[in-house]
């Protein structure tokens, strides 16, 4: 559903279809809306059956980079006589990006259910939910529910009354966009400084606290319980384009459009529909230049790029840019491109953990130099040399950061070199914009 | 134990095989192929961060962190490829975007491995317009000055009192290219061991108050030597300038030290370079003594020495060969010997195995035992009515005074003349450790050898040499040219020596036979 605007006819609200309606934040309320009969069912089964029909489903992480949900599960090697976990990544913190605060703000029992499922399912007794520092109210509302949870004998010692022990630990992060990448997640869980570890070891080998581990997103979770109630063909049904992209998948829509808010699509959706049907168009007087569809982590596309562009993992691939988080960050003809990629690149190097080399000094030169840019101070040579920055930021570190970073740059360069260069030769910003101090 | 289980890869088109589990960069070691890195370093947990060692390893699918990446089988590795080379540039252009170009004035310069790899793989001219960033230096405690603006983040001296000094003191403190190494709120680096962080860090950034601006790197001469100030025998360099030691650094042996050397131990050295010294044989001519050659002044002490009991105050800090050579002169006259040990605190290095600055402040307390000579806190106690004393650079303390008036003479051979002795008849000069070739036993039982670092003042000899020749005066031949000759002499008596010689001994030394085998490990065993 379009929150917080009414759902829209193409829409298929299965994870948002109660957005909105604060009824459904109870244990009773989620109950009535068919809470809790996946998990009931779900105990019931082995977790190798569980594991099977997620995998069966065609299910992808949500989080980024989409890797598919059962087979991650499958990792975790039952009988090794070592304590799993299941850690929910909801740290949700790439810009442009809010479809997991939703979730936990209006259907907390969702995520609870379906990490409940999935702790089963890998045979872990403990899970803890990561949530953002930023995300007060979400963390509020999870608190509450998973407290009534433990009152009402969902999950704890007894989960559901099955002797099954579930507990459910919810974790404030402190608001580190860094803490969103699966390793850092970790540490800073741990207590430790929020830096992403080397892999190997994969959390399922050694994790949290050393143990093996799985970490998914919370949009993955939540849609764990529709595939067990209704059946891995269903799921796999909801599939218009590439058969590996299955399901509904929330998009958080942004910028400059006539109605922002999270809209829900089955998996290869058209994004030019999407975007001048669901999201209702430019702003009156404007025409769309661009469009950031998963992220500020992923290459920004050309209108021509995204109206061609079917809505899956492989659709957005195939016209040049990535699925992502799902957070579509639109630019219409009032932005200045330079702008807006120096303010990606500033908060990347904001954020950087300062481990790599390349990142910690690579995203804050391209910050600077996209900066004098975007000042009217750049020349030619600077475009080459982000280029080449670029390519030495990318694929040589231990986490994906500087590349998110090099990632909008490289293709802000190749698709609109034009207006970088229309500041260079003009030595002004030709929209009258000036970059973030 | 089986054999661990050996890979073999190929590394610059050298093929090695190494235990499974082994780092490609400590691989191509074995190869005699240095992989240029910042981060990694063999006493450290691997972090993996300065991106230094990226290397292409065939059908990999993007560079790999040869710290990071375990040599497999049939792995093909290429360290000048064209992607690794240009990694390599990348990683020294950024490394120097904030980086000051101070290294007319930098402590590190000519030892400095950012200096020697932007000279042999950086570019030419830098690419960057923008302002450098500018951070003060901050005092870290102990010895320990850091200067900001050359840290390159590669966190070795954090990780080194995290997890080998178990002392975390230090940290990584904000982020991006903000990020300094930072102290937790009101710690200091106060840690016995913390200089260690000085030479981990592979830049200028941490630097020695001690050895600031003290001297040029290219203008030391650098001498192997071992730690004289405990018993635990730490491999060390001895560092000097216009043969004056102007720094004591650890040298890599992971049977004692490993990598390191504590903080006490490296900052006393200035001893070593002491100018009261008796610098040529002394004679006493009525109330004077005299400047004399050696033959006369080693007649003179033969003439005191015969027929009469020889009791020796040995220094534990004189070499095996002294020591032996000293104890025949007690032994041939049926007189005795003893010595003294000055204590401290002990302070283990919390992630080596036995490793500890140990509470004996002195190299060669366990060989002086050996030879004879009886430990005691009054080791003139032992000394009889009409013994001639022979004071061997042996500290003396109040209590020593008395005993010393029983005496029939006092020799002195030392390389300083000894408080509360004012009536010496004869002195003998003397030299130190860092003006000899030796070797010390630690506590161990592991006989290790040091190398003369800087010349011998004025007419001064190793005290083997002279009391060689004074036995030889005695009708008892001992004169050897050599140390090493000294040595496989005493070798040659001593069935815990036997078969040691200089050449098997190394820099590494060897145990001493029937002592509990290495340091580390050795003692739990």
């Amino acid at each position: 559903m379009g929150f917080p605007h009414a759902s829209h006819a193409k829409e298929t609200p299965v994870l948002s279809q109660y957005f909105g309606d604060p009824a459904a934040r109870t244990v009773a309320g989620w109950k009535q809306r068919g809470g809790y009969v996946a998990l009931e069912k779900a105990l019931g089964l082995t977790p190798a059956e569980i594991v099977n029909v997620v995998k069966d489903s065609g299910l992808r992480g949500r989080g980024g980079a989409g890797f598919p949900t059962g087979l991650k599960w499958s990792f975790m090697k039952p009988g090794d006589g070592k304590p799993h976990y299941l850690c929910v990544n909801a740290d949700e913190s790439e810009p442009g990006t809010f479809k997991d605060r939703e979730i936990m703000r209006w259907t907390p029992h969702a995520l609870i259910e379906g990490s409940a499922i999935a702790s089963y399912a890998i045979g872990a007794e403990t899970c803890y939910i990561y949530i953002r520092g930023e995300f007060t109210e979400p963390l509020a509302v999870m608190n509450a529910a998973v407290k009534e949870a433990y009152a009402a004998g969902i999950v704890g010692p007894n989960a559901m009354g099955t002797g099954k022990r579930i507990d459910v630990h919810v974790h404030k992060g402190a608001g580190a966009y860094i803490c969103g990448e699966e390793t850092a997640l970790m540490n800073s869980l741990e207590g430790k400084r929020g830096n992403p570890r080397i892999k190997p070891p994969f959390p399922a080998v050694a994790g949290v606290f050393g143990m093996p581990t799985t970490i998914n997103n919370v949009e993955t979770l939540v849609a764990v319980p529709h595939v067990l109630n209704r059946g891995a063909a269903w799921y796999k049904g909801m599939s218009h384009s590439n058969p590996k992209s299955t399901g509904t998948k929330l998009f958080s829509v942004c910028g400059n459009v006539a109605k922002p808010g999270n809209y829900e699509i089955e998996m290869g959706f058209p994004f030019k529909d999407f975007l001048y049907d669901l999201c209702g168009g430019p702003t009156p007087g404007r025409r769309f230049k661009a469009v950031v569809p998963g992220g500020s982590s992923v290459p920004i596309q050309t209108m021509e790029e995204a109206e061609a562009t079917l809505m899956d993992y492989e659709g957005f691939v195939a016209q040049g840019s990535m699925l992502g988080s799902g957070g579509v960050i639109v630019f219409d003809d009032a932005q200045c491109i330079v702008k807006h990629i120096a303010r990606f690149a500033r908060f990347y190097a904001h954020e950087s953990c300062a481990q790599c080399t390349q990142c910690r000094e690579g995203t804050a030169w391209c910050t600077r130099i996209l900066e004098r840019i975007e000042r009217g101070h750049g020349t030619m040579e600077d475009l080459d040399t982000l280029l080449d920055l670029s390519e030495q930021m990318t694929a040589k570190t231990i986490c994906v950061l500087s590349d998110s970073c090099a990632a909008p740059i490289v293709s802000g360069i190749h698709k609109f070199r034009s207006e970088f260069e229309a500041h260079i030769t003009g030595k002004r910003c030709p929209m009258g914009a000036t970059a973030a101090a | 134990m089986a054999d661990a289980q050996q890979v073999s890869l190929t590394i610059e088109g050298r093929t090695v095989s190494v235990p499974a589990g082994t780092s490609i960069l400590e691989a191509a070691k074995v190869a005699g192929v240095l992989i240029p890195h910042y981060c990694y370093h063999p006493g450290l947990p691997v972090a993996g961060v300065c991106r230094m060692c990226l290397v292409e390893v065939e059908k990999a699918p993007k560079l790999a962190p040869a710290c990071a990446t375990a040599a497999a089988e049939g792995q093909v590795v290429h360290l000048y490829s064209d992607p690794a080379l240009d990694a390599r540039k990348a990683v020294l252009e950024f490394l120097l975007l904030n980086h000051p170009l101070d290294c007319p004035i930098c402590d590190q310069a000519g030892e400095c491995e950012l200096q020697d790899y932007v000279y042999r793989e950086g570019r030419a001219q830098g690419r960057s317009h923008e302002p450098k960033r500018f951070n003060p230096a901050e005092d870290f405690g102990g010895d320990v000055l850091y200067v900001t603006n050359r840290c390159i983040l590669c966190t070795r001296c954090v990780r080194f009192m995290q997890d080998v000094a178990n002392d975390p003191v230090l940290n990584v403190s904000e982020r991006g290219d903000r990020a300094v190494i930072g102290k937790f709120e009101g710690k200091d680096l106060t840690h016995p061991w913390a200089a260690n962080v000085i030479d981990l860090c592979p830049v200028g950034a941490l630097v020695s108050k001690d050895f600031l601006n003290k001297s040029r790197a290219w203008e030391l001469d650098r001498t192997p030597s071992v730690c004289p100030n405990c018993t635990q025998g730490c491999n060390t360099i001895l560092e000097t300038r216009d043969n004056v030691v102007v720094r004591m650094r650890p040298r890599t042996n992971t049977d004692v030290n490993h990598y390191y050397l504590c903080d006490e131990g490296r900052m006393d050295y200035r001893w070593m370079n002491r100018t009261d010294r008796i610098e040529a044989p002394l004679v006493r001519h009525g109330d004077r003594l005299v400047v004399s050659g050696w033959d006369d002044a080693l007649r003179a002490a033969a003439l005191h020495l015969n027929g009469k009991r020889a009791f020796v105050l040995a220094s534990p800090m004189l070499s095996n060969e002294s020591l032996w050579m000293l104890s025949r002169l007690a032994k041939r006259s049926g007189g005795g010997g003893g010595f003294r040990v000055r204590l401290g605190t002990e302070a283990p290095l919390a992630g080596v195995p036995d490793l500890v600055r140990r509470a004996e402040r002195a190299a060669n307390v366990r060989a002086a035992e050996l030879f004879g000579f009886a430990r005691s806190d009054t080791p003139l106690a032992g000394m009889k009515d009409g013994d001639v004393l022979i004071v061997a650079d042996h500290e003396m303390a109040a209590a020593d005074a008395s005993a010393i008036a029983k005496a029939s003479a006092v020799i002195v051979i030392g390389t300083t003349m000894p408080e509360l002795v004012t009536n010496a008849i004869i002195a003998l000069p003397s030299t130190n450790v860092a003006e000899e070739d030796g070797t010390f036993t630690n506590l161990r039982g592991r006989v290790q050898q040091y190398r003369q670092a800087r010349s011998a003042p004025g007419m001064s000899r190793p005290v083997w040499w002279s009391v060689g020749d004074l036995l030889t005066f005695l009708g008892e031949r001992a004169g050897y040219y050599l140390a090493s000759e000294a040595f496989a002499a005493l070798a040659a008596q001593h069935p815990e020596f036997a078969g040691m010689t200089y050449d098997s001994l190394g820099l590494k030394g060897q145990a001493l036979a029937g002592a509990v085998a290495g340091v580390a490990g050795g003692a739990s065993a």
